[in-house]
């Protein structure tokens, strides 16, 4: 019984101190690691900021979140953070992630991503992290544009983007991320932008607070390389930020998909969002039920029942 | 010398009994006639009746079936090989005849179905010939409807009077294997099984018996390589694993997704071999020290994934069941070409272990000793094994399970200060905290791939890389002083000494004795790890005038095989020489003696 795998907090023992102990929620200052490495003026500051203000509002211990990310500006990310992290290869945070929710149902897991990282070296890890409905967070800063490597043309880059690889404008389609997101079974889809903050805060307080895979797609301007791609969707800057309609049924797919369909500035909001059965929960299932069988007996015990049987 | 009987001759008249000590029986038909599972239950009998066993089979890479053999050799004393030469052959189909008659040694014994193989006449000097009307025979016990299904059981029925092996134990197997089915499946494999056996009490004039065995401390479990490094994972407390589907491995990977759950555990099916390795490196640095697997392709693709590992010190184990390479090569043959990339795999200065089990009990003892190390050192292991241990059956003594059997799942206790690479740890190793430990300083740990100060905060300060260029390199010298010296396999001085790894190991040593009863001077030295190398093999070397490495990989543009080359590089000793093959086959016994005589003749012939 030892040797399993922890069960959630609702129904086991979490494994360290309890939080109550420490009422008091975590100030930026407590949050705050490394200083970010960030250009001046990149949308992925406001992301940064709104992340601590989500663990002070949440009242969420140091411990008790990990924030995983690949490869990419945005992928710095949990150096920034004082908490547990970790800076995987590029393109496969969600992957690495998989293997942590699966494991620690006792852990706030946040992955953060670009799009180059998300959409491009990691869009297998991205469908299949959706559909598998894995309890996690993945927050994609989304700008257009492969910022780290200098400017080049990433899968959301518009038609006629003209960056280092494509001279004379971006000729492939771009990839619809919330559509993409949908259609490949994730739960929670929503789209914000870093410079509408308390959008932003509502999106991330929603997607943590979601059970399984939430996505949360936020605009965030790389000003180096792409400077005014999202001046359209800033009233500060004579653009329109349209949010979800209030009647836009949440758990209606199609209804979501013809809202993803939007020319930019499109929508902000929450898309889409049902419940169905995390891969979380399926695997605890799976080991109560063969658990069930086995329930009065120790490890080696169980291995020698299955030795026994190949003498 | 032939010997038909097709018809129903009246019954021997008597029957002559010859004692045997070990018995090669090669099974040849189409890989969805059973012959498996006739093997299988073979072995089984063999574990249960306190003799060796080892076997051997070729399974064909297409799904829709395809000539297959199943080779199982029994003995009463120590079984090292599959064997080189068949004492047994039983035929099913023209082709199986064809095609592995050159199999039985001179003077073999040939039991071909006379319903369709037509036997020549030009090898029936050489092999003994029995025809029994197999199929037809089979249709006959279990009726019409069932076609040729279960001929295989009757031909288990054929052998076991032939070996004159114990009825009531391989009617429990019968009964073992088919249960959980319809009771008329059981009732029709044991009307078949009967059948054999009556048909061959009338008709055969000859039985072999193999000799007692000697009486064994524990009973002996029966399973194949990649089940033991299953079982072996799950005594070591691994509880998280991930893989993607690929021939050799796949069965380690179905036994874990199948029976971790009974201990709490999770094996994920993910979606590609980087997902894989990437899952389980986040299950590990979660505190669950986690496993994937794969074969050369997918091995190929988790490599810059276990760099990362490397770099960010997170143990893993990594189990290669290789098979012939390159690149999509030889899905179902064996060969040792990956120990490079297990070495060497990934970009940058990227050391980490390597194991290689030498046969399917060191399988399971393997894998709890990568896990052990992976733990101790916070480094990803690799296990190497092949096609070749992978698939074969042998019966071992079963292992102290309440002993061996471990708990490692993580601790959360807070600490008051942690340095998750901490320079002036003993012997560089870090010791990292799960996620979900408290820091009372306030000050967490980040893991990364970058390199990275003492605190693992990106640095690109020249000193910070020499130091953990160095610490990462350090603890696997350490590691290596702890390793035992291997002891060699006959006197530990002479004029030869074979060196292998991996699942070549039982025909070296066969070779070796083969070789000392002729009078020659050879032994033989085992290599379990790889990297890094135990220390003292010099002075090991310094007591041969040859040394050849035995290994299933080619020579190299240089003349080494990679073993070879890696002894070469280390020791700079110009006596350590390949015998190398690449034909996709295990090495047998023979094989080693000629090419070692050739090898040795050329020496000779050479200008001092």
């Amino acid at each position: 019984m030892s040797t399993a795998i922890t069960v959630p907090s609702s129904t086991g023992q979490p494994p360290a101190a309890p939080a109550a102990q420490e009422p008091k929620p975590l100030t930026k200052r407590e949050l705050a690691a490394d200083h970010p490495t960030w250009c001046p003026g990149c949308g992925d500051f406001s992301v940064l900021a709104i992340y601590f203000k989500l663990m002070e509002r949440a009242r969420i211990r140091h411990e008790k979140i990990v924030s995983v990310s690949g490869i990419g500006c945005s992928s710095r990310f949990p150096y920034f953070v004082q908490a547990h992290g970790a800076h995987f290869i590029h393109g496969r945070a969600l992957a690495f992630a998989t293997g942590l929710s699966l494991t620690r149902p006792d852990l706030h897991v946040f992955v953060f991503s670009g799009d180059g990282d998300a959409f491009s070296i990691g869009g297998n890890h991205f469908l299949h992290a959706a559909r598998r409905n894995v309890n996690l967070t993945l927050v994609v800063m989304d700008n257009q544009v492969y910022g780290l490597t200098k400017k080049q043309t990433s899968p959301t880059s518009p038609l006629g983007f003209k960056s280092k690889t494509d001279p004379w404008g971006a000729i492939d389609q771009p990839l619809n991320p919330i559509k993409t997101a949908i259609a490949a079974g994730a739960t929670f889809v929503a789209r914000t932008i870093s410079t509408n903050p308390n959008h932003l805060l509502q999106m991330m307080e929603a997607a943590m607070q979601h059970e399984g895979f939430s996505f949360v797609e936020c605009l965030s301007e790389c000003v180096e390389f792409y400077e005014g791609a999202f001046d359209g969707a800033n009233p500060r800057k004579g653009g329109v930020f349209n949010t979800v309609p209030a009647n836009h049924d949440v758990t209606d797919e199609l209804a979501a998909y013809e809202l993803a369909n939007a020319p930019f500035p499109g929508y902000f909001g929450i898309f889409y969002q049902v419940k169905r059965p995390t891969r979380n929960q399926r695997e605890q299932e799976i080991i109560r039920a063969a658990r069930e069988k086995v329930k009065d007996l120790k490890d080696w015990q169980i291995l020698q029942r299955t030795f026994d049987r190949m003498k | 010398m032939s010997e038909t009987i097709q018809s129903a001759s009246p019954p021997a008249a008597e029957e002559r009994t010859h004692p045997i000590q070990e018995a090669v029986i090669r099974i040849a038909g189409n890989s969805q006639d059973g012959i498996q599972a006739m093997g299988q239950i073979l072995a089984r009998l063999a574990g249960r009746s306190e003799q060796e066993v080892m076997t051997y089979m070729t399974i064909p890479s297409t799904i829709s079936g395809g000539p297959s053999i199943f080779q199982v050799r029994i003995g009463s004393g120590e079984v090292l090989s599959a064997g080189d030469e068949a004492d047994f052959l039983l035929a099913f189909y023209q082709h199986s005849y064809e095609n592995h008659i050159h199999s039985l040694r001179k003077g073999g014994i040939v039991l071909y179905d006379t319903d369709n193989v037509e036997p020549k006449p030009e090898w029936q000097k050489d092999y003994v010939h029995i025809g029994v009307p197999i199929t037809s025979q089979t249709i006959e016990a279990i009726g019409g409807t069932a076609r040729d299904k279960g001929k295989n059981i009757f031909a288990l029925g054929l052998v076991a009077r032939f070996f004159d092996l114990n009825v009531p134990k391989l009617e429990q197997l019968i009964r073992e294997r088919f249960q959980g089915k319809d009771e008329s499946v059981v009732r029709n494999a044991l009307l078949a099984f009967h059948a054999g056996y009556a048909y061959a009490s009338n008709h055969l004039k000859e039985v072999y018996r193999l000799a007692e065995s000697r009486k064994r401390e524990r009973p002996q479990v029966v399973m194949s390589g990649n089940e033991a490094l299953a079982y072996g994972l799950i005594a070591a407390g691994v509880r998280f694993g991930a893989a993607y589907p690929i021939t050799p491995w796949s069965d380690v990977m179905e036994t874990l997704r199948r029976e971790l759950p009974k201990y709490g555990g999770t094996f994920v099916q993910a979606e590609d071999e980087i997902a894989a390795v990437s899952m389980a490196i986040g299950a590990s640095y979660a505190g669950y020290l986690a496993v994937t697997g794969s074969s050369g392709p997918g091995i190929s693709l988790k490599s810059e994934a276990v760099g990362w590992a490397v770099n960010a010190e997170v143990p893993l184990v990594v189990i290669d069941v290789q098979r012939a390479g390159p690149s999509t090569g030889m899905p179902t043959n064996p060969e040792q070409s990956d120990l490079y990339i297990a070495c060497f795999g990934s970009h940058g200065d990227a050391p980490r272990v390597v194991l290689a089990p030498a046969d399917v009990e060191d399988c399971f003892y393997t894998a709890i000793e990568a896990v052990n190390i992976a733990r101790e050192y916070s480094v990803p292991v690799f296990i190497l094994s092949d096609q070749s241990i992978a698939t074969r059956i042998e019966a071992f003594l079963e292992p102290e399970l309440e002993k061996l059997c471990q708990d490692i799942s993580p601790k959360f206790d807070p600490v008051p200060d942690h340095k998750p690479y901490d320079l002036n740890a003993p012997d560089g190793v870090t010791r990292h905290i799960p996620p979900g430990t408290k820091v009372l300083s306030g000050k967490y740990p980040v893991l990364t791939g970058l390199e990275h100060d003492e605190m693992g905060h990106p640095s690109a300060s020249p000193k910070i890389h020499a130091a953990m260029t160095a610490k990462r390199r350090r603890k696997l010298q350490a590691l290596a002083k702890r390793l035992p010296r291997p002891e060699t396999y006959g006197p530990n001085e002479g004029q030869v000494l074979l060196v292998g790894w991996g699942s070549t190991r039982g025909p070296i040593r066969e070779a070796v004795d083969r070789a000392r009863a002729q009078g020659l001077s050879v032994s033989a030295l085992h290599l379990r790890h790889l990297n890094p190398l135990p220390n003292g093999l010099d002075e090991i070397f310094s007591g041969f005038r040859h040394i050849f490495v035995v290994e299933m990989n080619d020579e190299g543009l240089y003349g080494y095989g990679q073993l070879a080359a890696l002894l070469r590089a280390r020791y700079c000793n110009p006596n350590i020489r390949g015998i190398n093959k690449t034909d996709g086959l295990t090495f047998k016994v023979r094989e080693i003696l000629e090419r070692l005589q050739e090898k040795l003749n050329a020496l000779q012939a050479q200008p001092v």
